[in-house]
């Protein structure tokens, strides 16, 4: 028998109920289910309607999905703080991305521990089984937060949104809303100066153990959306572009790099986890406002750059197409994602108080999600009903 | 003297402030709920004129209330609620002038509060003065306490003040504390007074 297995089954004994550890019992079985499938899923074979994957599984590939961005991220990190020192001469590739690890693994490691403490806490209180769905959210919280946020921020709008966002209204799988979008946006409006603008927020300024490079005077970097939002503003240079596709541009740690999120956007596309409808419908409904925008005269933006600047591929791939919060139904879908593109490039050009709109677009649309759902479930009963009717 | 305050007078006073409470059970009086909490003084200014004009338009609808034609009694009762919810407005004019301009039009607004109309029309029409004089400050005191409690939390994390005094250290912003910008926001108060409620109906759990 395999080692980790003969582990749970000694430990089973304590956490059961009466057992002396029972207050681990949550725990215990949140590690066991994530290590192991287990027995009441449906049988690989039979015929179920029901997926023989459960829900751990789905969100490891979620994970798996994220990690080229993540990584992408932490080296951009490292790159953005050796370019803005004047560094980038000698800095070297590993001691770039062992800068950005640094830099960024607290951040994961603040938001598991608070968000999968309070999960655990509420499933131990309501005897149930402990939901994992904050692995992935977990990720996504880091990925879009700027490097610079402190650690205490981060702890204050997890929380919020774990249990505001998630527990209240039933757990993993209930949420409303995307909880890492809450977070953010928890963020963004509580801490503004913390989190956009033309403030230091987007290029780490000291070392780590030794690491990267100190700024020696406050070093201001803006994205490019934040650049396009300011005065003067004419046209990005073919240059800002191609940095964009690769990443090499200030931005939240994970969102940068158009050529990373599209690894992980085909894996959860080839797994089917992901909806390629909502995806697609994102991408067409942002270039569409962005062409319209442009050929209106609002903007200086191509509608193309619309779609590799700031967090729209990220939310695209990873936000936009969650299961939960999302449209099921097929149509919806379409409608869904066009909406979000058309809103998230509305905000960007026609509001002068934030140059990015992506958070606010999902958000906005999570809320609308089961309202597109039940018009379109409700307009095929009505189909159908009409058609039995009998002449 | 003991008929004065006989259980059933008490229970006019005592349940508003806890299991009937307007704000928290019935959801009334929201809006300005909302809007006047993002400071400790406004929210008590507030919480104090709406208590005054629920119990003096209470007592006064219950000493006209058998003479009061049941047709238009909506605006008779509108009439006297414009009448002290004007008096209390140049009262505060007259000697807090910085919270009025800063509660702005919710005075005004008071006579728009269900909590109003609701007492009047479910208290006072049926009841003699007394106990409808203490079902009014019983109200208005259980809507002051929600005001007190939300104005209470966003001024602290909002400003770092209270009554308009530092009360978060100087060093906790040294070592980069911030003020929550999301706490001076109305939407923070709906989520504050959400909460509130939350407590509220698990504290009284076993009542429903």
């Amino acid at each position: 028998m395999n080692p980790i297995k003969k582990l749970f089954d000694n430990i089973h004994p304590y956490v059961e109920e009466g057992g002396k550890f029972h207050a681990f019992r949550s725990l215990v079985d949140g590690f066991e289910t994530f290590a192991f499938v287990p027995n009441t899923t449906s049988r690989v074979g039979s015929v179920n309607i029901h997926d023989a994957i459960d829900s751990k599984r789905i969100m490891s590939l979620v994970v798996i999905a994220l990690i080229p961005a993540l990584l992408f991220g932490m080296y951009n990190v490292g790159y953005q703080n050796a370019l803005a020192t004047g560094h980038l001469a000698d800095a070297t590739f590993w001691g770039m991305f062992w800068y950005g690890f640094l830099a960024v693994l607290p951040k994961i490691v603040v938001s598991y521990v608070v968000g999968l403490g309070i999960e655990f806490v509420v499933a131990q209180w309501k005897n149930e089984e402990i939901q994992e769905g904050f692995l992935v959210s977990g990720i996504l919280i880091p990925m879009i937060v700027p490097v610079t946020c402190p650690l205490w921020m981060l702890a204050i709008a997890v929380a919020f949104s774990v249990i505001l966002a998630k527990e209240i209204f039933g757990g993993t799988g209930m949420n409303i809303f995307n909880p890492a979008l809450i977070t953010r946006a928890f963020l963004f409006f509580s801490y503004p100066s913390a989190m956009t603008g033309d403030a230091t927020v987007w290029v780490a300024q000291d070392t780590i153990f030794g690491l990267g490079y100190k700024a020696t005077d406050a070093y201001t970097a803006a994205t490019p959306l934040g650049e396009a939002a300011q005065a003067g503003f004419s046209g990005f240079t073919p240059e800002t572009i191609q940095n964009a596709v690769t990443g090499l541009i200030p931005g939240c740690i994970g969102e940068t790099s158009v050529i990373a999120i599209a690894l992980g956007g085909l894996l959860l596309l080839w797994t089917g986890v992901a909806s390629w409808k909502t995806m697609l419908s994102v991408f067409v409904g942002g270039a569409a406002t962005g062409y319209l925008m442009q050929s209106l005269g609002l903007t200086e933006i191509q509608w193309y750059e619309q779609l590799v600047l700031g967090g729209f591929a990220f939310g695209a791939v990873f936000m936009a197409t969650d299961p939960v919060t999302s449209c099921r139904t097929e149509c919806g879908k379409y409608v869904y994602g066009l909406l979000i593109g058309f809103i998230a490039v509305m905000v960007r050009v026609l509001n002068p108080g934030y140059p990015e709109g992506m958070m606010l677009a999902i958000l906005l649309m999570n809320l609308f999600a089961s309202l597109i759902d039940y018009c379109f479930v409700q307009s095929n009963i009505n189909m159908r009903a009409k058609r039995a009717k009998i002449k | 003297m003991s008929k004065l305050f006989s259980d059933e007078n008490k229970a006019a006073f005592t349940s508003p402030l806890n299991v009937n409470n307007p704000v928290a059970v019935q959801v009334l009086g929201i809006c300005s709920a909302l809007a006047v909490t993002s400071q400790l003084k406004p929210a008590i200014v507030m919480g104090l004129s709406v208590t005054v004009i629920t119990a003096f338009s209470n007592v006064i609808i219950s000493l006209l209330r058998k003479t009061i034609p049941n047709r238009i009694r909506i605006i008779v009762q509108l009439v006297v609620v414009a009448a002290l919810v004007t008096i209390v407005s140049q009262l505060l004019k007259a000697y807090v002038y910085d919270v009025s301009v800063q509660l702005s039009v919710y005075v005004g607004l008071i006579i728009t509060n269900c909590i109003l109309m609701g007492r009047l029309e479910a208290f006072a029409m049926q009841n003699s003065p007394w106990p409808s004089f203490l079902d009014g400050i019983g109200n208005g005191l259980g809507y002051a306490a929600i005001l007190v409690i939300v104005g209470f939390v966003r001024e602290l994390f909002g400003f770092g003040t209270l009554f308009g005094y530092n009360v978060i250290p100087q060093f906790m912003y040294d070592a980069g504390y911030k003020n929550n910008g999301m706490m001076v926001m109305p939407a923070m108060s709906l989520i504050i007074v959400g909460c509130v409620i939350w407590a509220h109906r698990a504290y009284n759990k076993e009542e429903k």
